[in-house]
């Protein structure tokens, strides 16, 4: 599988990408109603952006390179990293929801510093603290957002 | 109508300098130019970061914060582009090439200082071009029924996708994706459904803020972590070391001059993105030099004539935004997204309706162009040491501002979910060279295409044959007509080239590809 990426170029799986969004839309915008010219109903307008967005892809597909330009070597893919960004904002709905506004703010900054190698524990701890004070005293306080400090359940 | 155009002035600076709308054009100011220089982070997170906190406020200090942050932005990000290379907002990417190199013979000082006078030069010019040209422009936007503005708007998408920077097909292939994520949501003419997953939370559509800090914030920060560390360098500016010589002013008036020229001839075209505006006026001045081989190596005139053009554009492409309701770039279908949330339905009407929203717009551009060169002139050694905020405390941060700022827009926990799920698709897409802006034009403009192309249906009957019959519209057809055999032909002449000798092709799209990022 990871072979098989690697010999298609982006423009493959680029072009190849857009035929399935534009099949899916297409697909999908012929279950609502059609109307007619005269009285355009809501699928036509999906519809046709999906039907258009197939030859697109297709043509991206065909006419693109069909090897990767393999003269540098791509980057590195920076798993911590991304982990960590996702989980942070992941972090602060579970815990928006279950925990209240301090908590969250606290978990999306540290989980996220923790994603930068650069980044201790401690330095991690103290920028999750310093976003709870701002989320508290700017956003809470000042800003009067409604989103309760602590909550349980 | 001239002095028309100067009364309606004069009670926009009286509308501009209540002490109100002063202070929320001046935090506007201020706040821009802070995170435009900030690494990382451009006019695009900037607006959307803050647009939450307009939603509370009257219509006009809100806009007139959001236009500040916008040119604020753009001040800032110069900075970073010329003392370290760093282009943080794609138009700067053009302004690097001349700019860095300046640096690095140590006159980035001066560099800062032609940069600072040319947009404001710029600016200026771009608001007088606005004031004579808008009135002008309404006239004519009178006679714009639906078919018409389908027809523009139809121009401006093509225009953006085929002009933004990777291939053409790509950009047309996102603008395509932005438009049907803007009918995402209840159909308004039928209430059905549509694209939601069964899911109640996107009845009302996919939240614009959600989706421009995902692509522009999430998306960056996926894939600058741990490839951005410690930006900053020791430069050290001082304010002396920013005012040029008198030869270097004169280097740079002219160049400075056909770049406003420039700008303002394509701030007046919708779709064309201010991307490809600096990098003409780059191409022009490089074209027109006695000396081209010093491009590249420290050329003021390189740096003067870009920023001019990029500023000239800013201003100028508040006109077809305000008053046709078509965005030139993605910060400006933003603006407009502001607009319409605080139910200012853009098009010729807004300037008769809303004459305290649109003169005091203009009256507030020219006074936070004076309030920026008064802030960046004393304040430049703080924005140096701004530069020096290491990447590992600003990114996370920054998603702290994004998820609290998300959640305050609806109160809505779901649409913090959008960001990570925005996010994740920008970087996917971004992995595979597609440009990302022509989504945010399209989202934008998607419900508004739609909607004029039923309403010119109803009107027609059904006979597709209105929008050849009605000149204005036809004439737009024509130019998205020839824009496209343009492309094709482009296309065919790379392929067949590419096939029989590796030639380069000097095509603009790709010639931007190479200069961006």
């Amino acid at each position: 599988m990871h072979r098989l990426l690697e010999r298609c170029g982006n423009d493959v799986l680029g072009g190849a990408l857009m035929v399935i969004v534009g099949l899916g839309a297409w697909l999908q915008g012929m279950t609502y109603s059609m109307g007619a010219l005269a009285a355009p109903g809501p699928g036509l307008f999906p519809a046709v952006l999906g039907f258009l967005l197939m030859p697109i892809g297709l043509a991206m597909a065909v006419f693109g390179k069909r090897a990767p330009a393999r003269n540098e070597a791509g980057p590195r893919p920076e798993w911590r990293g991304w982990f960590c960004i996702v989980a942070s904002i992941v972090a602060f709905i579970v815990l928006g929801s279950h925990g209240g506004l301090v908590p969250a703010s606290f978990a999306v900054a540290f989980i996220a510093a923790l994603g930068d190698r650069d980044n201790t524990l401690v330095s991690a701890l103290l920028l999750g603290v310093a976003m709870a004070v701002v989320a508290v005293v700017v956003f809470w306080w000042l800003l009067q957002l409604q989103f309760p400090l602590f909550q349980w359940g | 109508m001239i002095a028309q155009a100067c009364l309606d002035l004069l009670q926009g600076f009286g509308v501009a300098l209540q002490p109100h709308n002063l202070m929320w054009s001046f935090f506007g100011v201020l706040i821009g130019n802070l995170i435009g220089v900030l690494p990382g982070m451009g006019a695009l997170s900037a607006i959307s970061m803050l647009l939450p906190l307009t939603y509370t406020m009257h219509a006009v200090p809100a806009i007139l914060m959001l236009a500040g942050i916008f040119y604020g932005s753009q001040y800032g990000g110069a900075i970073g582009a010329i003392l370290l290379n760093l282009p943080c907002h794609p138009p700067h990417a053009v302004t690097c090439l001349d700019g860095y190199p300046l640096t690095r013979k140590g006159k980035g000082g001066t560099a800062l200082g032609i940069t600072m006078i040319s947009s404001f030069f710029a600016a200026s010019v771009g608001i007088v071009v606005m004031i004579f040209a808008s009135p002008l422009l309404v006239k004519i936007a009178f006679k714009f029924g639906p078919p018409e503005i389908f027809s523009i708007m139809l121009l401006g998408l093509l225009a953006g996708g085929t002009m933004s920077r990777g291939s053409p097909l790509r950009g047309v292939a996102m603008t395509i994706f932005g438009l049907l994520l803007g009918g995402v949501g209840t159909d308004v003419n039928s209430g059905v459904m549509r694209f939601t997953f069964g899911s109640p939370d996107l009845a009302d559509g996919v939240e614009l803020v959600a989706l421009a800090l995902g692509f522009y914030g999430v998306t960056e920060f996926l894939r600058n972590v741990n490839r951005m560390h410690t930006v900053g360098g020791d430069t050290r500016l001082r304010m002396r070391d920013m005012r040029p010589s008198k030869a270097e002013l004169k280097q740079a008036f002219w160049p400075m001059v056909r770049g406003t020229a420039v700008g303002t001839l394509f701030g007046a075209m919708p779709g064309t993105g201010p991307t490809i505006t600096t990098f003409l006026a780059y191409a022009l001045e490089r074209r027109l030099s006695k000396h081209p081989e010093r491009f590249g190596k420290g050329a003021i005139e390189g740096v003067a004539s870009p920023e001019a053009a990029s500023h000239a554009k800013t201003q100028v492409d508040f006109i077809p935004t305000m008053s046709l309701g078509i965005p030139g770039d993605a910060v400006m279908a933003l603006i407009l997204g502001a607009l319409l949330i605080h139910g200012i339905q853009p098009g010729p009407q807004l300037i008769t309706e809303h004459q305290d929203l649109f003169w005091g717009l203009i009256a507030s551009f020219w006074i936070g162009n004076v309030l920026l060169v008064l802030l960046n002139v004393p304040m430049i050694g703080v924005w140096v040491k701004l530069l020096r905020v290491p990447y590992r405390f600003l990114f996370p941060s920054a998603l702290f501002f994004i998820a609290v700022g998300v959640y305050s827009t609806n109160n809505s926990l779901f649409q913090v979910g959008e960001v990570v799920v925005f996010g994740l698709i920008g970087a996917l897409l971004v992995a595979l060279e597609f440009p990302v802006s022509p989504i945010l034009l399209g989202y934008v403009l998607g419900p508004m295409v739609e909607e004029n192309f039923r309403r010119s249906m109803l009107l027609a009957r059904g006979n597709l044959a209105i929008f050849v019959d009605r000149p204005i519209a036809c004439g737009f057809l024509v130019v998205c007509a020839l824009l496209i055999a343009a492309q094709v032909f482009f296309a065919i002449r790379s392929w067949s080239g590419r096939r029989g000798s590796i030639r380069e092709r000097v095509g603009l799209p790709e010639a931007l590809a190479a200069s961006d990022d």
